[in-house]
C-alpha cells in the first residue's frame, strides 16, 4: 500500500485550471467543426488563464503563511501565488492578441492548448518547493514554448526560432538539472527549505551547482552572456508568443532564481549577489549597444528584454526584501508593457504581411492615434519614464541596490537608460517623425484593420502601464504580502 | 487644491483638446480657452497668496509610494508662484499664437502644448524630489514631440542633440534623487541638509544642462533654431527657468556646503557663459542665433546672481528670470512673425523691414531696448539687483557683467538695425504685411507684462522671500555670508541650521 500525501487542491488551482484548458482546447481540435474551432479552442484558452488568475487571487487571499504542501512539492504561499498572477494576467492579455493571428495552416486548436500549457507550467514552476518539482515545472513550460515558437513550420524562420530555442533551452535545462544533482550531491536533498545548512557554506559540489542552476536561470531569464537565443526566437516565434515569453517567462525565471537563492543558499549571498551584479552589467551592456543598432522591431525589442532583465537583476543582487519588493512591482508594469508592444507589433505585421521594421512604422502613430499613443507609452515605460509603471519600477530597483550597497550599479543603471533613450525614442521617431513614403499610396489604403481583441489587449496594458504609476498603493500592498515570505 | 488644480486643469484640456474631432480652429480656440481658465485660476491664487509668510501656501499632501516615503505633495511659495506665472502667460502666449498661425495637426499638437505646462507646473509646485523628478521629465515627452514634429528641416538632429544633453544630465540626478532621498529624505520640506559634493553635482549638472551654463550648451542653438517659434519662446522663456529654479530649490537650499565650497566654479562658470554667450550673440548670423545666445548669456547673467547668493543678487535673480522669460519669448515669436513674411532667418538677407511697417517696428525696438537694459526697464531693475548682489560677493566678478551689459547694447542694437533699417534685404518682399491684430494681441499682451514690471519691478523682486519681508537685513553689521543664507532660508524647507545661524549673526 503506497501512503499518497494529502493533497491542496486550491494550491494546484491555477495550475489545473491551465492543464484542463491545455486538454479542452486540443480535444476542440479534434472533435469541433473547422469553422468553430478557433473560436471554441481560444475559448478555452481564455477561460483557462481567467480561471488560473481567479484562483491565484484566491490561494494569494487563503495564504497568509508560507508552508509546503502535497509532499512538500510546492509552496502554497502569496509569492508564488502572485508570480501566477502575473503569469495568467500576462496569458490573458495574450490570448486576446493571438486570436487573431493569421496561420496558414489550420494549426488553431493546438495554438491555444499550447498556450494555456505553458502557463500552467509556469506557474508549476513559480511554485516549486523542490528540485525536482522545478525541474518538471521548467520543463513542461519550455516543451509547450518549443512547439509554439515552431508551430508555423510553413515560415522558416519559426522552424529556426524552435529548433534554436529548442537545443539552446535544451542545454540549458540540462545544466540546471546538472547542478540540481551536484547540490543534492553535496546535501542528500532536494527540498529547497532544507538545502540551507545542510552543508558546510563553502562545499565545492554545493557551489558549483549554485553556479549551475544560477547560469540555468540566467539563460531562461535571457540574461547576457546567455541570452544569444533570444533575437533569434523572438524575431522567429509568433508575435503573440514572444510578446508572452518576454513577459512572463522571464518574469517567472527571476523570480524563482530569487526563492531558491534566497532559500537555498542563504549562506553563500555574498557569491550570488555579486554574481547576479556581474549579469545584470553585461545583460545591460550587451542589450543595450546591440539594440541600439536594430532595424527590426521584434529583434530590438528583443535586446530591450536582455536590457530589463539586466535592470531586473538589480533586485536579485540586492538581495533584500526590499528588492523583493521591487522585483515585484517591476515585473506587473513590465508585463503589460511587453504584451503590449508586441501585440501592436503583431497589428502591424497583420497588415502589411511583413515584418515590422522601424523603416515601415512611418506614420504609424498618425494613421492609428491611439495605437500610436500606446505604443508611445509602452516605449515610455520601458525607458523608465514618468507617468508610467516603468519609471516607479526603476526608482524602487534603484532604491533598493543602493540600500544593498551597489551604488555604482546605480551609475550603470542610468547610463544604460540614457542609452536605451536611444533605441526607445527611435521607435517615437519613426511612428511620428518619419516622412511616410508615398503619402498617396497610404492615404488611399483601406481604413486601418481593426481587431477589437486585440485593441482590448492593448488598451489593458495601457490601463495596467500607467495605473500603475498612479496607484501605486496597492501594488504595493502585494508585493509587499508577497516578499514578506521569502527568508530575506 | 489650487495647486493641484493648476496641474490638472490643463491635464483635462490636454485629453479633451485630444479627444475633440473638430476643426482646426475649434481645437486651438478651445486649448485657448483652457489657458486662459488656468491663468484666471493663477490670478485668483496670486490674490489669495499671503506673501508675508515664509510657508508652503495652497499646500497638498497624499502618500503616493509610501515604501520609500515618497508622497504627492505640492505647493506655492515667494518665487515659485511668480515662475508659475510666467509660465502660464508664456504658455497662452505660446498657444494664441499656434492657433494663429494654424499648426497641422492640431489635435495633438495642442494637447501636447497643455501637457507641457502641465508638466511646467509641476515642477514649480513640487515639494517632494520624486515628484519634481516626475514633472521634470515629463516635460520632454512633449517637446521632443513637439520639436520633432512641428520643427524646422534640421528637427532631427536638434531633437537628438537636445535629449541626448538633457537626459545625460537628468538621468545622473535621477540616480542622485534616489541616493539623496533614500539618506535624507524625498520631502523638500523636511529633507536634511547635506554636504556631500557629488549628490550636489548630480543635481548640479542636471540644471547647468538646462538652462544651460557654459560649457554644457552645446544643445542649444539647434534647438531654438528648429523649434517652431512658440516652442522656441517656451523653451528659452520658461523650461531654461526651471533650471535655475532647480538650483534655488534643491541645489542651494540643501547643500549648503558644496555650494560655498564650489562658489567660485559656479560663478567663473557663469561669467564666462556671460561674456562667451554675448560676443556668439554678437556673431550670430541669423535672428534666432542672436536671440539664442543671447538667452545663453541672460542666464549665466542669472546663474552669477544666484551663485552669488545674497539677498539682493537672489530677489534680482528671480525678477531676472520673469523678465527674461518674457523678453526672449516676445523674441522668439518676433522671429517667427518675420520669418513667416520673409521664410529666412538670416540677418544677410533681411534689412529695411520698418519701412512701412511702424507695429513691427515699434515691437521690435521696445522688446529690444527692454531686453538691453535700458534704465527704466524691469530687465534694468533685474541685471542691477543682480549687480549690487555680485559686487557684494566681490567686486571682480561684477566686470564681467559690465562687459557683457556693453555687448548685450552692442548685439541687441545689431540685430535691430539688420532687421529694420539698411537696404531692403532681398527675402523681405514689398507686400509683406505689418504685424496683424492676432500678433499684435498676442505679442503686445507680453509687452504689456514688461511695461507693468518696468513700472513695479518690486511687485517680484520684493515678494519672492518671504523673509527678507519680515526682517529685512540690509544694515550693517552682517556679513554677506550670513547675508546669503538668510536669503535661502526663506525657501520653506532650509532647515533649521540656517536659522541658527541668522539668529547668532543678528
Amino acid at each position: 500500500m503506497i501512503r499518497t500525501p494529502a493533497i491542496d487542491w486550491l494550491t494546484l488551482a491555477p495550475s489545473l485550471a491551465l492543464l484542463a484548458a491545455t486538454i479542452a482546447s486540443l480535444m476542440s481540435a479534434v472533435l469541433v467543426p473547422e469553422r468553430r474551432r478557433k473560436n471554441v479552442s481560444w475559448f478555452f484558452c481564455l477561460a483557462g488563464y481567467a480561471g488560473a488568475f481567479a484562483a491565484a487571487a484566491i490561494l494569494f487571499d487563503r495564504s497568509p503563511h508560507s508552508r509546503g504542501v502535497i509532499a512538500n512539492a510546492l509552496f502554497r504561499d502569496r509569492y508564488g501565488a502572485l508570480a501566477a498572477m502575473i503569469v495568467a494576467g500576462v496569458g490573458l492579455l495574450t490570448t486576446l492578441v493571438y486570436y487573431g493571428e493569421r496561420s496558414t495552416v489550420d494549426r488553431v486548436g493546438e495554438r491555444f492548448a499550447l498556450l494555456a500549457s505553458a502557463g500552467g507550467g509556469m506557474i508549476l514552476f513559480a511554485q516549486s518547493a523542490n528540485l525536482l518539482t522545478l525541474f518538471l515545472g521548467l520543463e513542461w513550460l519550455s516543451i509547450s514554448l518549443y512547439v509554439l515558437c515552431a508551430l508555423e513550420r510553413e515560415r522558416p524562420e519559426a522552424i529556426e526560432a524552435g529548433f534554436k530555442y529548442l537545443i539552446v533551452g535544451g542545454f540549458s535545462s540540462a545544466i540546471l538539472v546538472f547542478g540540481a544533482a551536484f547540490v543534492y550531491g553535496a546535501t542528500g536533498t532536494l527540498n529547497l527549505a532544507q538545502i540551507a545548512g545542510k552543508a558546510p557554506s563553502g562545499d565545492l559540489f554545493l557551489v558549483t551547482g549554485l553556479a549551475m542552476i544560477l547560469v540555468g536561470f540566467a539563460f531562461k531569464a535571457s540574461a547576457a552572456p546567455f541570452h544569444t537565443w533570444t533575437p533569434d526566437v523572438y524575431q522567429g516565434a509568433a508575435t503573440p508568443v514572444s510578446g508572452f515569453m518576454a513577459g512572463a517567462t522571464k518574469a517567472v525565471a527571476l523570480l524563482v532564481a530569487l526563492r531558491v537563492l534566497s532559500l537555498s543558499f542563504s549562506a553563500q549571498e555574498h557569491l550570488w549577489t555579486s554574481a547576479a551584479a556581474v549579469l545584470a552589467v553585461a545583460s545591460l551592456v550587451v542589450g543595450n549597444l546591440a539594440a541600439l543598432v536594430q532595424r527590426d522591431l521584434k529583434r530590438m525589442l528583443a535586446y530591450s528584454s536582455i536590457s530589463h532583465a539586466g535592470f531586473l537583476l538589480f533586485a536579485i543582487a540586492a538581495a533584500s526584501s526590499l528588492g523583493t519588493r521591487a522585483l515585484l512591482y517591476y515585473l506587473i508594469p513590465y508585463g503589460a508593457a511587453s504584451v503590449g508592444v508586441f501585440a501592436l507589433a503583431a497589428l502591424h505585421e497583420r497588415e502589411l504581411g511583413e515584418p515590422a521594421t522601424l523603416d515601415n512604422l512611418a506614420g504609424f502613430g498618425w494613421r492609428r492615434p491611439l495605437s500610436g499613443i500606446a505604443l508611445w507609452i509602452f516605449m515610455l515605460s520601458f525607458a523608465g519614464f514618468p507617468l508610467t509603471g516603468g519609471f516607479v519600477g526603476k526608482v524602487y530597483l534603484f532604491a533598493a541596490a543602493y540600500r544593498s550597497g551597489w551604488t555604482w550599479l546605480l551609475i550603470v543603471g542610468a547610463v544604460a537608460t540614457l542609452v536605451s533613450l536611444g533605441y526607445y525614442l527611435a521607435v517615437v521617431r519613426a511612428i511620428y517623425m518619419r516622412p511616410v513614403p508615398d503619402e498617396e499610396a497610404a492615404a488611399k489604403e483601406e481604413p486601418p484593420l481593426l481587431d477589437r481583441m486585440l485593441s482590448t489587449a492593448v488598451f489593458a496594458a495601457v490601463v495596467v502601464t500607467v495605473g500603475s504609476f498612479f496607484a501605486v498603493q496597492p501594488l504595493i500592498d502585494l508585493a509587499k504580502h508577497a516578499a514578506s515570505q521569502l527568508p530575506l | 487644491m489650487l495647486t493641484t488644480a493648476l496641474i490638472c486643469l490643463p491635464l483635462l484640456g490636454a485629453l479633451s483638446v485630444f479627444l475633440l474631432p473638430a476643426p482646426r480652429m475649434w481645437v486651438g480656440s478651445l486649448a485657448l480657452f483652457f489657458s486662459l481658465a488656468e491663468l484666471a485660476l493663477w490670478i485668483s491664487g496670486l490674490t489669495r497668496f499671503d506673501f508675508g509668510s515664509p510657508k508652503i501656501q495652497f499646500e497638498q499632501q497624499h502618500s503616493w509610494i509610501s515604501d520609500l516615503g515618497i508622497s504627492y505633495h505640492v505647493g506655492l511659495f515667494g518665487f515659485s508662484l511668480w515662475l508659475v506665472g510666467l509660465t502660464v502667460v508664456v504658455m497662452t502666449a505660446a498657444i494664441a499664437y499656434g492657433l494663429w498661425s494654424g499648426r497641422e495637426r492640431a489635435n495633438a499638437y495642442y494637447a501636447l502644448m497643455l501637457f507641457l505646462l502641465a508638466a511646467i507646473v509641476g515642477v514649480f509646485t513640487a515639494q517632494d524630489l520624486i515628484l519634481f523628478y516626475v514633472a521634470y521629465e515629463a516635460m520632454m515627452i512633449p517637446l521632443y514631440v513637439l520639436i520633432g514634429v512641428w520643427g524646422g528641416a534640421g528637427r532631427l538632429r536638434a531633437t537628438f542633440k537636445f535629449v541626448a544633453y538633457t537626459m545625460a544630465g537628468s538621468l545622473l540626478m535621477f540616480a542622485t534623487i534616489v541616493v539623496y532621498g533614500l539618506s535624507h529624505g524625498f520631502d523638500l520640506a523636511t529633507a536634511q541638509q547635506s554636504g556631500s559634493v557629488w549628490l550636489f553635482l548630480g543635481f548640479a549638472a542636471a540644471f547647468a544642462v538646462k538652462a544651460p551654463l557654459f560649457p554644457l550648451h552645446g544643445w542649444l542653438a539647434d534647438a531654438y533654431r528648429e523649434s517652431p517659434p512658440e516652442v522656441a519662446a517656451l523653451l528659452s522663456g520658461v523650461i531654461s527657468k526651471v533650471a535655475v529654479f532647480g538650483f534655488l530649490r534643491i541645489a542651494l537650499t540643501q547643500f549648503p556646503g558644496p555650494t560655498h565650497d564650489l562658489r567660485s566654479l559656479m560663478l567663473a562658470l557663469s561669467a564666462v557663459g556671460l561674456v562667451y554667450g554675448s560676443l556668439l550673440a554678437f556673431r550670430a548670423p541669423d535672428i534666432r542665433g542672436v536671440v539664442a545666445y543671447s538667452s545663453l548669456a541672460q542666464m549665466s547673467l542669472i546663474g552669477l546672481g544666484v551663485f552669488a547668493q545674497n539677498e539682493l543678487s537672489l530677489s534680482g535673480s528671480v525678477l531676472q528670470m520673469v523678465n527674461h522669460g518674457l523678453v526672449s519669448a516676445a523674441l522668439f515669436l518676433l522671429a517667427g512673425v518675420i520669418e513667416l513674411r520673409s521664410s529666412s532667418g538670416a540677418l544677410s538677407r533681411l534689412g529695411g523691414m520698418a519701412r512701412g511697417r511702424p507695429i513691427l517696428a515699434s515691437l521690435i525696438i521696445s522688446i529690444g531696448v527692454i531686453s538691453l537694459a535700458v534704465p527704466g526697464s524691469n530687465a534694468f531693475a533685474g541685471e542691477f539687483l543682480i549687480l549690487a548682489g555680485v559686487f557684494q560677493q566681490g567686486w571682480g566678478w561684477a566686470i564681467p557683467g559690465l562687459v557683457a551689459m556693453v555687448l548685450a547694447a552692442m548685439y541687441m542694437l545689431r540685430l535691430v538695425s539688420a532687421l529694420l533699417h539698411r537696404e531692403v534685404g532681398e527675402a523681405v518682399s514689398k507686400k509683406a504685411p505689418d504685424v496683424l491684430l492676432p500678433e499684435l494681441c498676442v505679442i503686445g499682451a507680453l509687452l504689456g507684462c514688461m511695461l507693468a514690471l518696468s513700472v513695479w519691478p518690486a511687485a517680484i523682486s520684493k515678494h519672492s522671500f518671504a523673509c527678507l519681508e519680515q526682517a529685512p537685513l540690509t544694515s550693517a553689521g552682517i556679513s554677506s555670508q550670513s547675508k546669503a543664507q538668510v536669503g535661502l532660508a526663506c525657501v520653506p524647507g532650509t532647515g533649521s541650521t540656517t536659522a541658527t545661524t541668522t539668529g547668532t549673526a543678528k
